[in-house]
């Protein structure tokens, strides 16, 4: 791989030991990709504060340090990390003080989360703590080269904002914050980002049920491919989207689509495909939407709820407007708790608007930070949830072995209210 | 037809790609025809596979040879594997097909030896119990021996 003269420095050392090691993990990592050269970042999500117990035995023996040399630098060596060198964020993580005592989450996991919080934010990291870091203070710009993870995140990236990421991991987005280069591979060359996949939607896309559910449908078919979607395609918002992409990166592994005319690389279906061979579209019809929504209600059987999730990915402001519209001056039900997750600063603003107040006046609740995959963890007695997330639906049932349900949010809180799943497809 | 070598007559099979992190190892053969998730896919306490559906469902794959096409799933599968060597259940090297950034640092962080893009076909090629040994340092792995019970 070609390295500039400022690349070879920082790998020999002339910017410090952790720079060093930062470089060496790129260079291993760019040249088992085949990348020809590294390209500049100055946009980094990744991922630090997480606990796990691996994490937690390496802070242990020798502190935070440790902890990212190992994880975050593939690095054994006692080295001191040094702040940032470009702007990063921390993405979710596990549950903060505001889940405590809901679910049986162990307390120490919040509290080596909230002292790995003091030791990255001290080196420059900000702590959004969401999966959507783009509703909250970056919002990188069309054709930005970044380096973040989070497979709803990168698809989102990629895709609406018309900027460049690969899907990076924990060590290669540690070793971008410290030097500012991730390889120039995948996603990061024109050439990858047209289309090569068609899908035609058949059916309405029109609510935000049903982008999720078109999205599980995109994914299954092209699985890591790079569709182009068409079709009766209603105006989408910035929370169908984000629903849209999440499910297409949870049934399959999609990191870019285009949407002609809507999202920015594709003002017509042809420039979608650069201008080469168009394929003939896979449909999505009637058949095709009933044959998700069964696959994705497929996760059990009891209709008595007593869990609802909202918020995957985090919840907008708009979401959070429309859950406190839905539960003003009502009542969920004694034996169902209903969550809704969103970015901390989204929740301030839920805050002062009154939204929070609504929703906790009615039982529920509006929690930040994580969410009960990332956390492993779900209120007590868990064994029936219902979301209006299919990809929380696709993962929940897995991780805790709970069974699922997946609708409309006017279903999910008519369950809430009445403890009884009354779903079904319109 | 999967290429057979002569036990009597000729060299043992060999499957030639690209080493990508070095180091030599021999061990048991584990194929999937299946790609593998991190997240929701793998325990990395016991190092099995966990997904419900997956034809490894059950299965542990720490000290063997894994043989998989490639990685599917969220962006955590690098931070997974990299899980399972802190934690002494990684496997012994990898070997797989389609050239991801989840698999390509997943192996880097796991540190055991990987062949990717083998010819021939590493999941049509290796059986299961094979013992295998992968030279990430030449870019080759080689078919020492076949699973008992399952040549022929």
């Amino acid at each position: 791989m070609l390295l500039t003269d400022e690349e070879k420095r920082m790998r020999d050392g002339a910017e410090g030991e952790a720079v060093a090691a930062a470089m060496d993990l790129l260079i291993r990592y760019g040249e088992a990709l085949g990348a020809e050269r590294l390209v500049e970042t100055r946009n980094v999500a990744g991922t630090m504060t997480q606990p796990s117990p691996a994490k937690r035995k390496l802070f242990e023996e020798g502190g935070w340090a440790r902890a990212y040399a190992v994880i975050n630098l593939d690095c054994d060596r006692d080295i001191e990390i040094p702040r940032m060198r470009v702007p990063t964020c921390q993405l979710q993580h596990g549950f903060d003080e505001d889940a405590a005592g809901l679910t049986p989450y162990p307390a120490q996991s919040i509290e080596l989360q909230r002292d790995a919080e003091s030791f990255y934010s001290e080196r420059g990291v900000n702590i959004l703590a969401t999966c959507t870091p783009y509703q909250v203070g970056n919002l990188p710009v069309r054709g930005e080269h970044c380096a973040w993870m989070e497979s709803s995140a990168v698809v989102y990236c990629n895709s609406v904002l018309g900027a460049r990421t690969n899907c990076e991991g924990g060590a290669s987005t540690g070793a971008a914050s410290l030097t500012g280069k991730i390889p120039y591979w995948g996603n990061h060359l024109p050439e990858n980002r047209f289309a090569t996949d068609l899908i035609r939607a058949d059916v309405p896309i029109d609510s935000f049920q049903d982008w999720g559910m078109f999205g599980y449908y995109v994914g299954e078919i092209v699985q890591e491919a790079r569709p182009a979607v068409i079709g009766s395609l209603a105006q989408p918002d910035l929370a169908d989207l984000k629903h849209f992409g999440a499910a297409t990166a949870t049934s399959g592994g999609v990191e870019l689509y285009h949407l002609p005319g809507i999202t920015p690389e594709a003002p017509t279906l042809e420039a979608a495909f650069g201008g080469g061979r168009i394929p003939e579209p896979v449909p999505y019809g009637e058949r095709e939407r009933r044959r998700v929504y069964e696959t994705l209600n497929a996760q059990g059987t009891s209709t008595d709820v007593d869990f609802i999730l909202l918020g995957c990915p985090h919840a907008s402001l708009d979401q959070l407007a429309e859950v406190a519209h839905l539960l003003e001056g009502r009542r969920i039900h004694a034996d169902t708790e209903l969550w809704v997750m969103t970015p901390r600063a989204l929740r301030t603003m839920a805050d002062r608007n009154g939204y929070t107040r609504i929703i906790t006046e009615a039982g529920g609740r509006v929690l930040t930070d994580s969410c009960p995959a990332m956390s492993k963890a779900a209120p007590p007695g868990t064994r029936v949830f219902a979301t209006d997330s299919a990809k929380q639906a696709h993962y929940l049932p897995a991780i805790l072995g709970i069974e699922a349900w997946f609708g409309t949010l006017a279903e999910c809180i008519d369950a809430a209210l009445t403890g009884v799943w009354r779903g079904g497809l319109r | 037809m999967i290429p057979e070598q002569d036990a009597a007559t000729s060299a043992p099979l060999e499957l030639r790609g690209r080493g990508i992190v070095p180091g030599v190892v021999e061990a048991e053969a584990l194929v999937t025809r299946e790609a593998i998730s991190g997240f929701g896919g793998i325990d990395v306490a016991t190092g099995t596979v966990i997904e419900p559906r997956h034809e490894l469902f059950g299965v542990c794959f720490t000290g063997k040879v894994l043989v998989f096409p490639g990685a599917k799933g969220s962006s955590g599968w690098s931070g997974y594997f990299q899980s399972t060597r802190l934690m002494g259940t990684a496997p012994a090297a990898m070997v797989f097909d389609v050239l991801t950034t989840k698999a390509v640092l997943g192996a880097i962080v796991t540190r055991v030896p990987t062949v990717v893009e083998a010819t021939p076909d590493p999941v049509e090629t290796i059986r299961t119990g094979d013992l295998v040994r992968v030279d990430g340092d030449a870019g080759v792995v080689t078919i020492l021996r076949r699973a008992r019970g399952l040549a022929g």
